[in-house]
């Protein structure tokens, strides 16, 4: 596919991996910060092609993983109550809330459907007047714009049985979070290219110039990552802590000006628990004053009570950068994609799937690595 | 939901209010919401997510990285080359 295959051949991926290793002189820290990214990255064997100074730590970018188990009950709740279509996101459907997962409640005979867009979700409320539609909004700035003209377009539409369950997080406070860590190890970040088609990049600037820390916005394809990487050390290297865009093809500096104003008209910030990391200052989005008729949590008032996470997974840890799904003693053996523990290994964009799926044991080569030894950009001179 | 996938869009329909299109995805084919790209042109990669097109795909900076990578190439081949004459001339 265009777009897509020419940024995966492996001649190119060599021939950047070469230049990382001609770049790198001393060890780095860099993490990437989206699941997708950490996906390419195991599923290429990306990081087995960087110099052993090269570190690459996997961030806490997956929407799935992040969502907490609290707000996963209430959707539990309102998707049990008879009147109600609960609209998700098929990734949404297997993670663990703490007592059973919203697939369990479609096998129940609770009517959960997988919807591709949420404007689905209204279509849906359209057709059936006489049932409550709730839709489950959750996601980054990536899935906020469409999120946001959903309920927009609900209101000027006139439903009265259209509502969304809103768990929305947001991409900065995350990085800021992580670089404000007394443990911190992250010197330079890969940022999330599709986050910034949306958003721009001014708000990492400050990020940048505060933590002194190199932010280069990245696609997700091998080529995007490893050129992200070498702009990263580059930076590194020459004691720069700039604002790059690696995936210039898609991202404008200012990013996508009318979704950010659909955003803003839809959604505030607030302050959002990260699961397994606990609260962030306005690191989220909940809806406005003006459109609450819309919000699911009034409409159906759930309570919860507080959520019991599994002891054995350490995910909270794994998204924070401080651990790898190998240090997980259930990983593959108690907690699998069929019967998971923790939320990264439900998602495909988790770490601990993405772990299972094409690392299960700790050493694997890399399906890009270079047939014979020494094929480097060194190895020619 | 977090995947964003580049296709071609091959069909503009709707109105101001919400226009869409068919985009068309490696012979898989969608409707994809355009209100955040109304200037699209058919023919014209975006970059979709959960339905809506939230990005162009703009054509010169795709190549930029393999003109680079050509570049690095070529400066490799001329050091090749160099050294071979140097051997040569040793
Ligand atoms: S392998 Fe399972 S239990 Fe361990 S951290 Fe990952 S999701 Fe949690």
């Amino acid at each position: 596919m265009r777009y897509l295959d020419e940024y995966r051949r492996p001649e190119h991926v060599r021939q950047l991996a070469a230049a990382v290793r001609a770049a790198t002189t001393r060890p780095w820290c860099i993490m990437e910060i989206c699941g997708g990214q950490t996906h390419t990255i195991v599923r290429f064997g990306l990081d087995e092609l960087l110099p052993r100074e090269i570190t690459l730590i996997h961030g806490p970018g997956c929407p799935v993983c992040v969502t907490p188990v609290e707000m996963l009950d209430k959707a539990v709740a309102v998707a049990e109550r008879p009147e109600v279509i609960f609209c998700s996101f098929g990734d949404m459907l297997r993670v663990p809330a703490s007592t059973k997962d919203l697939l369990t409640v479609k096998s129940e005979g609770g009517d959960v459907r997988i919807v591709y867009s949420p404007m689905d979700a209204v279509a849906l409320a359209q057709k059936h007047p006489d049932r409550q539609v709730v839709f489950f909004a959750v996601g980054f700035e990536t899935t906020a714009p469409a999120n946001a003209l959903a309920v927009a377009r609900a209101a000027a539409l006139g439903l009265t049985n259209f509502s969304v369950l809103v768990s929305h997080v947001l991409v900065p406070p995350a990085i800021r979070a992580v670089l404000a860590s007394p443990s911190n190890r992250v010197q330079g970040f890969l940022a999330a290219g599709h986050v910034c088609t949306v958003m721009g990049v001014e708000e990492y600037r400050p990020l940048a110039d505060e933590f002194r820390a190199p932010i280069v916005v990245t696609g997700f394809e091998p080529v995007d990552i490893l050129q992200g990487v070498l702009m990263c050390v580059k930076q590194l290297e020459t004691g720069r802590h700039d604002v790059e865009i690696q995936y210039a093809r898609a991202v404008r500096p200012e990013g996508n000006p009318p979704a950010i104003r659909q955003i803003g008209e839809v959604f505030q910030c607030v302050p959002r628990k990260w699961r397994g990391i606990g609260e962030i200052p306005a690191s989220g989005l909940a809806l406005r004053e003006k459109y609450a008729a819309f919000d699911a949590e009034r409409r159906f008032a759930v309570e919860t009570v507080t959520a019991e996470e599994s002891p054995e997974c350490i995910a909270g840890e794994i998204l924070q950068g401080h651990k790898t799904p190998h240090d997980c003693p259930a990983f593959a053996l108690r907690c699998t994609p069929e019967k998971p523990l923790g939320a990264p290994m439900v998602s495909t964009e988790g770490a601990c799937a993405a772990y299972y799926r094409y690392r299960k044991r700790q050493a694997v080569k890399s399906p890009l690595r270079a047939p014979t030894a020494g094929w480097s950009g060194r190895g020619l001179g | 939901m977090c995947l964003g996938i580049p296709g071609k869009v091959i069909e503009k329909y709707g109105d101001d209010a919400l226009p869409m299109s068919k985009v068309d995805f490696g012979g898989v084919q969608k409707e994809v919401c355009l209100a955040y790209t109304p200037e699209v042109e058919i023919g014209d990669y975006v970059i979709v997510h959960v339905g809506f097109a939230i990005s162009v795909i703009d054509e010169a900076e795709a190549q930029e990285i393999f003109s680079y990578l050509q570049e690095i190439e070529e400066q490799e081949m001329e050091g090749m080359t160099n050294d071979e004459e140097r051997m040569t001339k040793e």
